[in-house]
């Protein structure tokens, strides 16, 4: 049950990641980043529930948190030259 | 109780492991940037939305279903703070959207 979820997860990976290195432009790139950032929260969840520890559930909020933030960066590069004074 | 449990937590995260491939399978073969942040979207909720499901009826009553509707939360509120950035970003940097080039040399046929 867990690896049907797991596999599926993987393979969006991996169709993230081909959108990634074909992705015309740079916020494709962004937006496939921002996807792989969903799907390793989600894979975190369901592996952490097959090996039966809790405690990915915590790495999987950070990590979630981080890549919007990270996003976000990225993105008021490419929009505005640089991050700010 | 717990039979109930496995079958729904079953059909949900296979669901949303088939909603997160279709997401996927979108985001490869959408013409244009911005109908590939449609199929980003499903991904984000749909598939997401219905594996945590799925966990959280395998998690029962306990802390870690706490954790998972807090994943939840916070991918419902960041995935369209981080699109609607996307987008905006896309527009601003002028990046066109497919449909406004066909409507600029092809007239409407209706």
């Amino acid at each position: 049950m867990f690896g049907a979820a797991a596999v599926a997860v993987l393979a969006t990976l991996v169709l993230a990641l081909v959108r990634a290195v074909l992705g015309p432009t740079v916020f494709d790139r962004v937006l496939a980043g921002n996807t792989v950032g969903t799907l390793a929260v989600l894979l975190l969840a369901t592996i952490g529930f097959v090996v039966e520890r809790p405690e990915f559930l915590d790495l999987a909020i950070v990590y979630g948190v981080l890549n919007v933030v990270g996003t976000i960066a990225v993105l008021k590069f490419f929009r505005y030259g640089d991050l700010g004074e | 109780m717990s039979a109930l449990a496995d079958a729904a937590s079953w059909i949900l995260l296979s669901a949303g492991g088939l909603f997160c491939i279709v997401g996927g399978v979108g985001l490869i073969r959408m013409p244009d940037f911005y109908t590939r942040m449609h199929a980003a979207g499903v991904i984000d909720t749909l598939g997401a939305g219905l594996i945590l499901a799925g966990l959280v009826f395998q998690a029962g009553f306990s802390l870690a279903a706490v954790k998972l509707l807090v994943i939840g939360l916070l991918i419902f509120f960041t995935s369209p703070t981080a699109t609607h950035a996307l987008a905006q970003a896309a527009l601003g940097r002028g990046l066109e959207p497919l449909a406004a080039k066909e409507e600029e040399n092809a007239p409407s046929k209706c």
